[in-house]
């Protein structure tokens, strides 16, 4: 068994909702594993159980193959990155990375997130980028068998998040940590993970790799949540897989918009339903043109 | 147009606190009448008099009694807002805390002693007959009772928006919840705790009515020495005085106190 933390029928049910539903996960040592789904989807709450904020009403929770659900959190080895990272405002750098191993020399993590000369600085001091860095050598300095990430990006601005996004995952081969990452972007969840489990209300809908989840889904929720997808008499096509050719299914072009690499196209089918398809620059439409759409028949996604 | 909305608030505060302020401060250095009231000459010796050890020791008494009040409203307190805070029922703890003041603080005075005399409920009950009132203790018991929802209050305001989250933090980083306190929260609710202190500290020091009716013939105060130049000895000008350095010796002894609170945090 290779799995560092593993999920067994676990369970989270609020008086008002079940927040998270039976779920079974396992996490490979060493992966970057992702928790992808909308908001309310249970993937935060999930975090909070490994991390031992919330504790499940049922199921069990085995880090290393040890049950760790009934433990508090100060008695658990994995540690948090906040989705608004939590630092304490009273320390500076050194004391909120200090803070979880006192007696431990701090300047081997702050080299590995590019923070060496910032020891003295307080958390108001520091830009969104410093801060989340923080935020990691602090979760990262006590070694933990998995780090639990919560949305550790969106409070970033746009801009940024490409670039620490690639950093991430650059830190993480680096430190070879376990990654437990939660996101609701799925080009995010995409771009990092080796692994993705996608929740929807509570239930997984699917674990596998990016290129799985968006070209296998299993399930009508998980083709629409990732990526665009079009739906052609109860089959879903990819806008990039549609092509304009001399016959196939009628359409008037709504919109055409010029993106350089590829042309987006908005059109219109016979049935009134709008689709949208991603063509080369050469097949360029232009608006209330009637264009005839196909596809290859093993791109089609039916559910 | 400004400073025409401020007009009112000027009006309040000259009224009502630098005229006061003023007479006192001139019926200091004149001289006591016949029958109570103020004659001149002007002096010195209102405060010349006060270097008596007789009244140095009755303010490093009056002193020493506020603050060990204010370290005990602030131990009771402290919980007691963190309690608060965390309840799911903030509202009805926070009437419980304010509840007393519905009463009159002389009223509820006269039930302590009610409880403490020698003859009182407690030693009734017990069988036995121990001297609890017409002592510092008996005052520093009153203070405590009468001051702590002033302790409670400003603390449980920085309590109540701490960001749960860092006390998340600092449990996932391996600080048990004795740690968390005394490292996350009790920093963070600093200035809750030194508004508290003062808030207690102040009106202690200058306490007159809970010396008067549970300290002894040895408990007086400054506060029960200005009452006394007032009302009994008809020495205004020495009673002015004698306020005077009170507020001096508080301001001073809180202007120590936000000087090493601000490197504090």
């Amino acid at each position: 068994m290779n799995a560092i933390l593993e999920l067994r029928a676990v369970s989270k049910h609020f008086p008002t909702h079940r927040a998270v539903d039976n779920l079974s996960l396992e996490i490979p040592r060493g992966a970057f594993f992702s928790l992808l789904g909308p908001s309310g989807c249970g993937k935060t709450t999930t975090l909070r159980m490994v991390a031992g904020f919330e504790t499940p009403t049922s199921g069990e929770i085995l880090l290393n193959g040890a049950r760790i659900d009934h433990l508090p959190p100060y008695k658990r080895n994995v540690n948090t990155v906040f989705q608004n990272y939590a630092l304490f405002p009273h320390l500076t750098v050194q004391g909120n990375v200090e803070f979880g191993k006192p007696k431990k020399s701090i300047q081997h993590v702050l080299e590995q997130v590019h923070l060496t000369g910032k020891e003295s600085r307080r958390p108001h001091e520091l830009s969104g980028g410093e801060r989340q860095r923080v935020a990691l050598a602090r979760s990262l300095v006590m070694e933990p068998d998995v780090l639990l990430l919560d949305e550790p990006l969106s409070a970033l601005d746009p801009l940024l998040r490409k670039e620490v996004r690639a950093e991430l995952k650059e830190l993480q081969r680096r430190v070879g940590v376990t990654f437990l990452f939660v996101t609701h972007d799925q080009e995010e969840a995409l771009e990092l993970s080796d692994q993705i489990a996608v929740m929807n209300r509570g239930v997984v809908e699917q674990i596998g790799t990016p290129q799985e989840i968006y070209q296998q889904p299993k399930t009508k929720f998980v083709a629409s949540f990732l990526g665009a997808m079009n739906w052609i008499d109860g089959a879903g096509i990819r806008p990039e897989c549609l092509r304009i050719s001399s016959e196939g299914v009628r359409a008037v072009v709504v919109n055409s918009a010029f993106l350089g690499p590829f042309v987006h196209i908005l059109a219109q089918l016979e049935s009134g339903e709008q689709v949208r398809a991603q063509v080369a620059p050469d097949q360029a439409a232009t608006p209330g043109e009637t264009i005839f759409l196909s596809w290859n028949q093993r791109d089609e996604k039916r559910f | 147009m400004k400073n025409a909305f401020k007009a009112p608030a000027w009006l309040l505060m000259v009224a009502t606190f630098f005229v006061p302020m003023a007479i006192i401060g001139v019926y200091s250095f004149l001289t006591r009448g016949g029958y109570g009231g103020i004659e001149r000459p002007f002096t010195m010796e209102n405060y010349t008099r006060l270097f008596d050890p007789l009244y140095g020791v009755i303010f490093a008494r009056s002193v020493s009694i506020a603050a060990v009040a204010t370290v005990f409203c602030l131990l009771l307190g402290f919980p007691l807002a963190l309690f608060i805070a965390r309840s799911a029922h903030k509202n009805f703890w926070l009437t419980l805390v304010i509840l007393p003041f519905w009463t009159s603080f002389l009223i509820r005075l006269y039930a302590w002693m009610f409880l403490l005399r020698d003859t009182g409920l407690i030693n009734t009950l017990f069988h036995t007959n121990l001297p609890m009132l017409y002592n510092n203790g008996a005052v520093i018991l009153g203070l405590v009772y009468g001051y702590l929802p002033f302790a409670v209050l400003p603390m449980y305001a920085t309590l109540e928006r701490l960001d749960n989250t860092l006390l998340e933090a600092a449990a996932d980083l391996g600080a048990t919840p004795l740690r968390g306190l005394f490292s996350v929260t009790i920093p963070l609710a600093m200035p809750g705790i030194r508004a508290a202190a003062i808030l207690t500290f102040v009106p202690c020091i200058g306490t007159y009515l809970t010396s008067d009716l549970l300290g002894g013939s040895k408990t007086i105060l400054i506060g029960n020495l200005v009452q006394n130049q007032f009302t009994t000895a008809r020495d205004w000008p020495f009673g002015a005085a004698a306020s005077l350095v009170l507020m001096g010796v508080a301001l001073g002894l809180l202007f120590m106190a936000k000087r090493r609170g601000e490197e504090l945090l």
